[in-house]
């Protein structure tokens, strides 16, 4: 087997002296979609966290493409090719649209995603993008945030709690667009809460628990017993 | 979880011995007069009031965080109240540097509603403007000698004491004196509910405020406080000098700069710190003074190394490694099991 | 009533310089939330560079900006990558005690290198030349360049911001220091080119002061005060409003001098205060969104 696009390596992460993972692995492979779910304070976000970059690994590390990048600055990460949509949107508010978009695309990666994709895309967006990012409501803020996450022309997006605040038929519209995404070659790690929405969506599934990988395996093979144990460690 | 009970204790073993040693050196420094020559107890009285100024200013700054740049125009508003009421009012000069303090005090409350608006950074420049305002009004001032600036005439320094040691050792002592006043009272309020109040703004401002503690009204307090001490021992410090003009009394480098540098050095936000640093200050001014603009030009430099690889300064260097602290202020956590403390309030 | 439109003029083109100094000020404020105590301190090194460049070179003062400002921008960002970095965070006592000793370092240098004594640049005949407006109310030529040069600094930040990469890069690391590095957007290096950005404007602004009067090493803190009222009299993070602030502040200098010399400084520090009593947002507060 070809080795993996991202391969996270038993690693531990802190806030301060809390430990917050304990020994986690994953693998994602070139054009596969995995999501990560766990009840709150499982530790989803700071996985995603710790392979972007903006918290480092005190113990294992993560490899992208074969390189090291577990000490690798956020903004160096995003040159290798992982973008992030963080968790609550995060849209820069002095900022419009369009040049929430731009920046973006400041590392300059090649690649097929350019402000006029990103428009076909989210249509909507075009429609707005003159407007300060603050205009927009929380769905079209979504959709913002990943159109920006993908100007950077990334390999891997990770995707942390899109559902998180909006309305079920403003979910499966955002969720409906990942196809497209995945169909330009890229892969996806994505953080849910809703739990049904990342088995649609994905084709491995890690559960974490405290911290720990609780379960894992190809999300069609999973029982409902099992994820439900997993997730809530009875 | 539920085997243990706790109780909060003030003091540690350190500190009971520190406070033994404390008694033991100020009694030592009290007799100074008797072991010291004159030079001595100069020295020794301006170190109290830096002493004193930098504690002031450490309550203010490292517990209040406000961080003020113009505390010179309260040392330089004491100094020239006080010249003003011994010369234009014919008070006595000890009298006007209990009357200095009360004054600043109110002074000090529309300095804090218009300062007060600024926050954070800008709050110390306000500050900074604030002093310059009262240094040119004080050059405005004829009857003090405008912008020269006036000496105490004979005959007022002469009330004070018949004989020129009887008033230096009378300095002296009220040196001594201002400046355990000062740090007594810094402890007191520490130890006080609203030191505790404090001491929660100074770990999470949004925290305390959200557990209902009334952040702004105690920061004026501190603030108007503060002013209160600081034109006490500046009114002292002009006495001591026996001349004043705007420039030296609203200076910042004398009664800011030093003051902070004192400050960080020792270690901010502890009440050990600014004795440490004076000495440390004293210690660099007697070796380096000589070097002229240059020993300003090192002082700066060990002021941003300490701040920046030391945070916390000398003291809270020696007390992270030890464990040490001189007075009663810590609180700490004492848990014991729970069959030893039965006993219930 | 010609001599108190001669005196209001004459405050107006100094506002310029002030706007300068306020500035080079509120651009790192807005980006980093860092206030520079030794702001005014800059400024006078400066000076000092172009006294330097214009002694060493023959250069004249105007000309010899284009080695004082690449200078300045170069030792801004130094400035930046090698020690304000490292103050910056949640805690506010590390940048403002940093630059405090930063400021007390500068002025003794200057000291220590060049002594206390008054320096001035010479400009030549351009001193000298004024323009009559009208009937009595004459303007010197170099005020005149030096209130047109401001503006168009303020112009080109302006642009600089709304319009550039670099001023977007400002702007999102500003608001939100976390997602700008998800940008690949390195803050340390933004920082360094924001301060970078402020010291090419304290060179202009420097050397203007240099020609304009007297300078010696200490009289850098009372251009960060003059600065830093402009600044809130125009209202935080508004760059026009820094113009504006500068123009109130120069014109109340300049009617107090003209009651009492003794008055120009209090008159300024008063006009600062007065605003900060009736509305401290500033004049010209940003209005967001």
């Amino acid at each position: 087997m070809a080795s993996p696009l991202l391969d996270v390596r038993a690693i531990d992460a802190f806030y301060g002296d809390f430990q917050a993972l304990f020994g986690v692995s994953l693998r994602v492979n070139a054009g596969e979609v995995v999501a990560v779910i766990g009840a709150n304070g499982a530790g989803k976000s700071t996985l995603l966290k710790t392979i972007a970059g903006l918290m480092h690994p005190r113990g294992g590390d993560v490899l992208f493409g074969g390189e090291a990048i577990g000490n690798a600055a956020a903004f160096d990460v995003v040159r290798h090719g992982i973008a992030l949509v963080p968790e609550g949107r995060r849209l820069f508010p002095s900022l419009t649209v369009e040049e929430n978009l731009l920046i973006g695309g400041q590392s300059r990666r090649p690649g097929p995603w350019t402000l006029q994709r990103i428009y076909d895309l989210f249509p909507i967006l075009a429609e707005r993008r003159h407007l300060p990012s603050t205009s927009l409501s929380g769905g079209q803020q979504q959709m913002a945030a990943i159109g920006r996450a993908l100007m950077s022309n990334p390999r891997l997006l990770l995707c942390d709690e899109i559902s998180l605040g909006l309305a079920p038929i403003i979910v499966r519209e955002i969720y409906a667009r990942l196809p497209k995404i995945v169909a330009e070659g890229l892969s996806l790690i994505i953080v849910e809460q809703d739990i049904a929405q990342a088995l649609k969506a994905s084709a491995q599934v890690y559960c974490l628990q405290e911290g720990r990988i609780a379960l894992q395996g190809a999300a069609r093979e999973l029982t409902r017993e099992s994820i439900s144990a997993a997730y809530f460690g009875v | 979880m539920s085997q243990i009970a706790s109780k909060v204790e003030h003091s540690t073993r350190s500190s009971r011995i520190g406070i033994v040693l404390i008694l033991a050196t100020l009694a030592v420094l009290a007799l100074a007069p008797f072991w010291g020559d004159r030079q001595t107890l100069r020295l020794l009285a301006e170190m109290y009031a830096f002493v004193a100024l930098a504690s002031l200013w450490n309550l203010l700054a490292g517990y209040a965080g406000l961080v003020s740049v113009g505390q010179q125009a309260f040392v330089g508003f004491g100094g020239y109240l006080l010249f003003w009421l011994v010369i234009v009012a014919g008070v006595h000069p000890l009298v006007a540097i209990l009357i200095a303090g009360p004054v600043a005090a109110i002074i000090a409350v529309p300095v804090a509603a218009l300062t007060f608006r600024l926050r954070g950074a800008y709050f110390a420049i306000g500050t900074w403007v604030v002093a310059e305002v009262f240094r040119l009004l004080a050059s405005q001032i004829s009857v003090l000698g405008g912008g020269s600036g006036i000496s105490l005439p004979a005959a007022m320094v002469i009330s004070m004491a018949p004989t020129r040691q009887a008033r230096e050792f009378e300095i002296y002592w009220l040196a001594l004196a201002l400046t355990v006043i000062v740090l007594a009272a810094i402890v007191a309020l520490l130890r006080s509910r609203h030191g505790l109040a404090l001491t929660a703004i100074r770990d999470n401002e949004l925290a305390a405020q959200s557990n209902g503690i009334g952040v702004m009204r105690i920061k004026l307090i501190i603030y108007v406080l503060v002013a209160f001490g600081t034109s006490m021992v500046g009114a002292l410090i002009f006495l001591q000098k026996l001349r004043i003009s705007p420039d030296t009394a609203f200076s910042v480098n004398d009664w800011t700069a030093f003051v902070i540098f004192i400050t960080v050095i020792g270690g901010i936000g502890r009440i050990e710190g600014p004795i440490i640093g004076t000495i440390i200050f004293f210690a660099m001014r007697q070796t380096l003074s000589d070097l002229g603009s240059l020993y300003l030009l090192i002082m700066g430099a060990v002021a941003i190394v300490v701040m920046l690889w030391a945070p916390k300064g000398l003291w809270g260097l020696i007390a992270e490694r030890y464990g040490w602290q001189a007075l009663p202020l810590q609180r700490r956590l004492v848990l014991t099991p729970k069959e030893n403390a039965g006993r219930k309030p | 009533m010609t001599e108190w439109l001669n005196v209001i003029l004459q405050g107006v083109l100094i506002g310029g310089l002030y706007a300068m100094f306020a500035a080079g000020l509120s651009l790192i404020f807005g980006v980093m939330r860092l206030v520079n105590i030794a702001h005014g301190d800059l400024i006078v090194l400066a000076a000092y560079v172009a006294l330097m460049v214009t002694q060493t070179l023959g250069l004249d003062p105007l000309t010899s900006l284009l080695l004082v400002v690449p200078a300045m921008a170069l030792i801004g960002y130094a400035l930046q990558r090698l020690l304000l970095n490292r103050t910056l965070g949640d805690d506010l006592l590390p940048p403002l005690l940093v630059t405090f000793g930063l400021s007390i370092i500068i002025q003794n240098g200057l000291l220590e290198l060049f002594t206390a004594d008054s320096r001035k640049l010479q400009a030549g005949a351009i001193e000298v030349q004024t323009f009559q407006m009208m009937e009595g109310v004459w303007v010197g030529a170099l005020p005149l360049i030096q209130f047109i040069v401001a503006v168009a600094v303020i112009a080109g930040l302006q642009m600089l911001f709304y319009r550039t990469a670099l001023g977007r890069a400002f702007r999102a690391t500003s608001d939100d220091q976390a997602v700008a590095q998800l940008m690949g957007l390195d803050t340390r290096h933004v920082f360094a080119m924001a301060m970078a950005l402020s010291l090419a404007v304290v060179a202009i602004a420097g050397v203007f002061l240099a020609v304009r009067a007297n300078f010696d090493p200490s009289i850098g803190p009372a251009r960060l005060i003059f600065g830093f009222e402009a600044v809130i009299i125009g209202g935080l993070g508004s760059m026009w409003g820094t113009l504006a602030g500068g123009v109130i502040l120069g014109v109340s200098q300049a009617v107090g001098a003209q009651i009492d010399p003794g008055w120009q400084l209090l008159a300024g520090h008063l006009a600062f205060l007065a605003i900060l009593a009736v509305r401290p947002q500033g004049l010209f507060p940003k209005v967001s969104g």
